[in-house]
């Protein structure tokens, strides 16, 4: 009984003082959550409807005085807007390839610095490289090995006999979307081999030195330990890279404007050059949302992964 | 001992070659545009970028005519300044995030994170309208505010994790001792994270350092940051590659090389979220 004691007097202290938490110490996560939330709010929230509410209004901005009221007008401009859909198509094909390539050169470029070899942390600090490099030097360099004159890519393909001439990849309405993909597949692979490498650091070596005892080749190895242990990553970084690549327009702008005609305008791109070139921010909002709906999906696939994850 | 050989020269095979042929496609774009820079003018529409008669003429001339100068400083200010944005308004609510357990925290972090998905096109056309009634287009104020939509959910994350790591009874201690909350926060948990808020700075740094669009639409004569500078240079110099060239380098500069110092621990902390799931 005296050994009990102690116990019952602590339970009894904690339920008294839960129910006498001062006020103050109840308000304080949020005292000390508000200057972030109330910045996010104003500068992100606001905006957000803001552009809702533009997206409903006829607003060319040389006419500012004009803010028209056209209810779901831009929408159905859009529905009957050929570039809107020749855009989405190019949209659906730049994830569709980009994301995959990325992945597949990700996954490969993990499995070998998962190797033992001496020089992996050199290897590992270089092949992040174009992670950290800003788009537009990305794009400008990509434009340089493109060039139809005097580029290393045309310069390389003639020498092994691969073309009979120069092709201006960048400027030929069949090759300007797919050289752009494999810029962005050279940009974005690194970060699927980091996260995938991470993932595949996590799976205890015990489970290979098991399969090896048991005579499972590398190959079967690879199946039945790896794939599946990095399932999860792999996911939420699909999840990531599509809704990343999806949004990502400056790489684009900056190599092709959008150009030869619309070969390489997706939506998000068409949105802005709408509102920049054409000033048209009433229909540039309304694209804008239909993209943010579309991408609703993935991103909310993606909260509901991270939302599991949260302690 | 062959066996050893053996093994090795299969190493060399699976591994080493392998990992030297996804190091050429990642290094190659960079080399290339590192070379083109420092060959002759003369000689490069000749003979093709080449290390002879290596030359740096180009780097000056970015300097001294175009003035490349300014637009460094221009992104430095910018960048510097997501930077004290970013950290100052996100260290108290990744702390609350860490220690507390309330009514909508998973909500708020959610929210935060949902910020990070938003696309750009969609908050650049409002944010612009935003900064010319408040008279900021062309300001540092304006690209440091835009800057900050994706500085603040980044650097609530990547800090609450950071805080995560250390324990709590640290807190404790320092409040038996007479700390406040915010006391111990600021005395004894963010010396403890420093080199996490390095490299969240450092990431913050980067990702202003290196963004365009908003750069491109709310900045202006005034403030013209490296990447529009770039950008401009492209239009400008069309086929004077040399120049474009040394203009990329510069520009990638700055970013690289933290990037190069950080990295280990930012990589930890970014993908520790993704590895848990």
């Amino acid at each position: 009984m005296p050994a009990a004691l102690p116990v019952n007097r602590g339970h009894l202290m904690t339920q008294t003082r839960a129910l006498t938490t001062p006020i103050g110490r109840r308000i304080l996560p949020y005292a000390m959550l508000s200057p972030a939330v109330v910045v996010t709010l104003v500068i992100v929230f606001l905006p957000m409807l803001q552009a809702m509410w533009m997206s409903l209004h006829d607003y060319v901005l040389f006419r500012p005085k004009s803010f028209d009221f056209v209810g779901l007008d831009n929408f159905s401009k859009a529905l009957a807007d050929p570039v809107f859909w020749i855009s989405l198509r190019h949209t659906v094909l730049w994830i569709a390839l980009t994301v995959p390539a990325q992945m597949l050169l990700g996954l490969i470029t993990a499995l070998l610095l998962n190797q033992q070899f001496p020089w992996r942390g050199l290897a590992r600090a270089l092949v992040i490289i174009p992670w950290a490099l800003p788009s537009v030097v990305i794009a400008l360099m990509w434009v340089w090995i493109y060039d139809s004159n005097f580029g290393v890519l045309n310069d390389f393909l003639l020498r092994l006999n691969l073309i009979s001439h120069s092709i201006p990849w960048l400027a030929d309405p069949d090759t300007a979307l797919y050289a752009i993909v494999l810029t962005l597949t050279w940009q974005g692979f690194p970060f699927f081999a980091v996260m995938i490498l991470a993932g595949m650091q996590a799976i205890p070596s015990s489970y290979y030195e098991a399969a090896a005892i048991d005579g499972a080749s590398s190959l079967r190895q690879f199946w039945h330990i790896t794939l599946p242990g990095i399932s999860g990553v792999l996911l939420t970084a699909t999840l990531l890279r599509v809704i990343w690549v999806a949004n990502s327009i400056d790489v684009i702008f900056v190599m092709t404007g959008g150009g030869p005609g619309y070969t390489t305008y997706t939506l998000p791109l068409y949105a802005f050059i709408k509102a920049r070139t054409g000033l048209d921010y009433g229909y540039g909002s309304a694209l804008a949302v239909c993209f943010t709906i579309l991408l609703l999906g993935f991103v909310i696939l993606y909260l509901r992964r991270a939302g599991k994850n949260i302690g | 001992m062959m066996v050893r050989n053996r093994s090795l020269i299969r190493r060399l095979l699976t591994v080493d070659l392998p990992m030297l042929a996804v190091l050429a496609f990642t290094l190659a774009p960079y080399l290339w545009m590192a070379l083109t820079s420092i060959t002759e003018k003369s000689r490069l529409f000749t003979e093709g970028p080449s290390l002879a008669g290596a030359t740096l003429a180009n780097y000056t001339r970015l300097f001294n005519t175009v003035g490349f100068g300014t637009n460094l400083l221009d992104s430095f200010i910018v960048a510097g300044g997501t930077v004290i944005v970013g950290l100052s308004l996100s260290v108290t609510a990744a702390y609350a995030f860490s220690r507390f357990r309330f009514r909508g925290r998973r909500l708020m972090m959610l929210q935060f994170l949902l910020v990070n998905m938003f696309p750009l096109v969609l908050l650049i056309l409002p944010l612009f309208i935003l900064m010319k009634t408040l008279g900021l287009v062309d300001t540092y104020l304006a690209l440091i505010i835009a800057n900050s939509t994706v500085a603040i959910p980044f650097s609530v994350w990547m800090m609450t994790s950071y805080i995560d790591a250390i324990p709590r009874s640290l807190d404790e201690a320092a409040m038996t001792d007479g700390c406040t909350r915010l006391g111990a926060l600021w005395r004894v948990i963010l010396p403890l994270c420093m080199p996490g808020i390095i490299a969240t700075a450092v990431y913050i740094f980067i990702t202003a350092w290196n963004e365009y669009l908003y750069a491109l639409t709310l900045g202006g004569r005034n403030v013209k940051t490296i990447t529009v500078a770039i950008q401009t240079l492209i239009g400008e110099y069309e086929v004077e590659w040399g120049l474009l060239t040394a203009g990329g380098i510069i520009g990638a500069m700055p970013a690289t090389v933290m990037f190069l110092f950080v990295q280990k621990r930012l990589i930890a902390g970014m993908t520790q979220g993704a590895v848990k799931g």
